[in-house]
């Protein structure tokens, strides 16, 4: 038997709680560089820390082995314009990136190391070149490197700053490097706060604590810097209680922790008022890649039930696109549908590519891609065969998702050339970072926020935990396990996206939102306190929630302290229509202070000359690791 | 015990998101660490494959079948409401993921 419910019917009772548990019991560890967050960025951060001499502790709620949004795969390798294939200069490809509310530094940092820091996960073992011949004669590949550039961003060959790479089975390696190490990894706990010194928020951060989500110990981390590397929140505006993993684009541990406590130790926040649809694999909707508009992320050519190319851009050599170029294009595409001129269903053309290019389509990226392995796996044994079958598109058939199910994705911690917050002894990177990327992105600020820690820790002295503070968080954090009745975790998360929904969503005024944060206050005060977990598990689940309200709160907040609206930001203000007046167009940054919020309006060149500023701040870098 | 009626409350669906084979599943737990969101548990009893406790929180990432070390032990079952199609291009057949 597998299920829960055949258990129970086979032995007439329900399985016990498989590990034991200790909630109270407490294990204090104590190192130069504490790492929270154990995904990709986590893991650089952990590696580059230890490799510059630091002794390291990676706390992880999974298991690093495979956690994280990086965890299952990675195929783009993006942004590296220092690789060998490349024809851009790195400064430029970097200026180029640039958009107002970008985030300046990171960007700079991936353009300058990204490729390092690839070579890095070589030397791990991670596979990034076609070395046992297996895509000779796809178009990108390079004989004499093996490498394969990527159509991305590239059409003509003109750029090729973006690889096509073998990320299954980097995560693997990454821990394996940390052990090598000597990084001691706490798998399956979750960081619950910051500790600040003296137990003050807005003092230097001396550490953390944690919880094991399998046994409930409480775990207290003293450490000279941090470095925050939890993901971002794509939980906040949607649960599904039935598929509440599958919901949302990304897992369901992904749910704005870092920026909760980070908030909670009065760090600088920014970017937090920003929101976008999530129109990907809500779980409501179609599997990621079994089909759809996503069938042309990878070059793929979309066609009607007859045969009729789609004018959809491809994200192949032929067209050059990138995701969502072709969303202009859809109420076009809806109208001949209506008129007859297109007929549904459509379908991702697979068979007219040519058969290389559909088998490094099918086999490699999306093999390599996160989620999608399973999918090529899975669709290739029940049959599926790129070089005959065209794969279906949900396009029109399963409709656009609702401006309502959006994601917070651009928000994170403020940070300078070093990668420090606003606050002493600790550091940011990945998604914690605002305005983020992707996997490379991640990697090469989580790399350079370790080295800049271990830099950081041989100036501090010795952190002092302050353990009132330690005591006030342990109260808090097992307040649901001394309840076994009240609201379960799924019913607060619900409550507190609906008002997410409502009140913070397409439609912003200040009367919404002043709404919005009056429900959210209603939560914390009323229906937070009478959270129950019957096991590790849920309590994990309940401090998540804890989290998503903290977020949510934090968001309203700083929505309506901008008023203006943005077509950059993509947020528009009801009450204040006009779109990006000069005076606006500044990060708003946000942070608490004395149990309020404060708001201030930041320069968005802060960060100076990126290329003058970089190489001030970064005079000793050695390139690629050469140690053992 | 399997003529027992209990009184059981609806119970969680899709809930299955992989099957065991029980003779080709040693029980090593390998899919139990890699998932990082603990839908498995490890079964009380040595050798014999998890128990899904939580196949609500899935994101069907696939990790526990793509790392089990035993081919055969573990099959991806997606739900029915995520099952996908396809078409033979020369025939026009459609084809659902079965």
């Amino acid at each position: 038997m597998t299920t829960w419910h055949e258990y129970l019917l086979e032995k007439g009772e329900p399985p016990s709680w498989p590990y034991p548990v200790r909630y109270g019991a407490e294990q204090e560890i104590s190192c130069d560089v504490l790492v929270v967050g154990g995904g990709i960025a986590g893991c650089w951060a952990a590696i580059s820390a230890a490799r510059n001499g630091a002794t390291v502790a990676l706390v992880e709620k999974g298991d690093t082995i495979r956690s994280g949004a990086g965890g299952p795969g990675c195929d783009h390798y993006c942004d590296i314009p220092t690789n060998p294939l490349s024809k851009v200069d790195p400064d430029e490809w970097a200026r180029e990136m640039y958009k107002p509310y970008s985030n300046v530094i990171g960007t700079q940092i991936q353009c300058r190391e990204g490729w390092d820091t690839l070579l890095e996960y070589e030397q791990m073992g991670g596979k990034i070149r076609d070395d046992k011949d297996e895509y000779v004669g796809v178009e990108g590949r390079d004989e004499k490197t093996k490498m394969m550039a990527s159509p991305r961003q590239n059409k003509d060959h003109s750029r090729n700053t973006v690889l096509r790479v073998w990320g299954s089975t980097f995560k693997p390696a990454l821990k394996k490097e940390c052990k090598r190490l000597g990084v001691k990894i706490f798998d399956r706990v979750m960081v619950t706060s910051l500790l600040n010194e003296g137990g003050i928020p807005g003092g230097r951060v001396v550490g953390a604590t944690g919880v094991n989500n399998r046994t409930g110990e409480f775990l207290i981390f003293k450490a000279k810097a941090t470095i925050l590397a939890t993901a971002g929140n794509y939980s906040l505006y949607l649960l599904n209680t039935e598929l509440a993993g599958y919901n949302t684009f990304r897992s369901r541990t992904q749910t704005g922790d870092g920026i909760a406590m980070a908030w909670r130790a009065g760090a600088e926040l920014t970017m937090m008022e920003t929101t976008s649809p999530m129109g990907l694999s809500t779980g409501f909707k179609h599997t990621w890649y079994a089909g759809a508009g996503d069938a042309s992320y990878e070059n793929v050519q979309l066609v009607d039930s007859n045969g009729r190319v789609l004018p959809i851009p491809t994200q192949g050599w032929k067209d050059g696109s990138m995701p969502g170029d072709d969303r202009h294009m859809r109420p076009l595409i809806r109208e001949k549908v209506l008129r007859g001129e297109y007929e549904l269903p459509f379908f991702g053309d697979f068979p007219a590519m040519p058969a290389i290019e559909s088998r490094a389509t099918w086999q490699m990226m999306l093999r390599e891609e996160s989620t999608s392995r399973i999918i090529v796996d899975t669709y290739s044994a029940a049959g599926f065969d790129p070089t005959k079958h065209q794969l279906i598109s949900y396009l029109l058939l399963e409709g656009e998702s609702p401006p309502q199910w959006r994601t917070p994705g651009r928000c994170g911690l403020l940070i300078d050339w070093n990668l420090k917050t606003s606050l002493e002894g600790l550091f940011a990177a990945g998604e914690q970072l605002f305005s983020a990327r992707d996997h490379s992105f991640c990697a090469a600020t989580g790399r350079y926020a370790g080295r800049k820690a271990a830099a950081y820790i041989k100036q501090v002295a010795e952190p002092v935990i302050s353990r009132d503070q330690v005591d006030r968080e342990k109260e808090r954090v097992y307040a649901p396990v001394k309840r076994t009745g009240g609201l379960e975790w799924k019913e607060l998360h619900a409550g507190i996206a609906r008002a997410m929904q409502f009140f913070a969503s397409e439609y912003l005024t200040d009367r919404l939102l002043a709404i919005g944060l009056d429900t959210l206050q209603e939560i914390e005060e009323e229906y937070a306190p009478r959270l129950f977990a019957l096991d590790p598990h849920k309590l994990m689940r309940c401090l998540e929630d804890l989290n998503l309200l903290t977020h949510g709160q934090i968001l309203m907040q700083a929505a309506r302290a901008r008023k203006a609206s943005s077509k950059l930001l993509n947020f528009y203000r009801i009450d204040y229509p006009e779109i990006d007046p000069v005076e606006w167009q500044k990060f708003l940054v946000i942070k608490q202070q004395d149990g309020r919020a404060e708001v201030s309006l930041l320069p968005l060149d802060y960060a100076g000359d990126p290329v003058a500023q970089y190489e001030a701040h970064n005079k000793d870098y050695t390139g690629v690791y050469q140690g053992r | 015990m399997m003529g027992k009626n209990f009184a059981i409350p609806n119970i969680i669906s899709p809930n299955t998101p992989v099957i065991f084979d029980p003779d080709h599943c040693v029980g090593c737990n390998t899919c139990v660490e890699v998932c990082q969101i603990d839908v498995f548990v490890p079964h009380p009893e040595k050798g014999k494959p998890p128990i899904i406790l939580h196949p609500d929180e899935c994101w069907y990432c696939g990790c526990c079948v793509n790392d089990c070390p035993n081919p055969g032990a573990i099959k991806f079952n997606w739900p029915l409401q995520q099952r996908g199609y396809w078409k033979d291009k020369e025939t026009g057949k459609i084809i659902r993921f079965k």
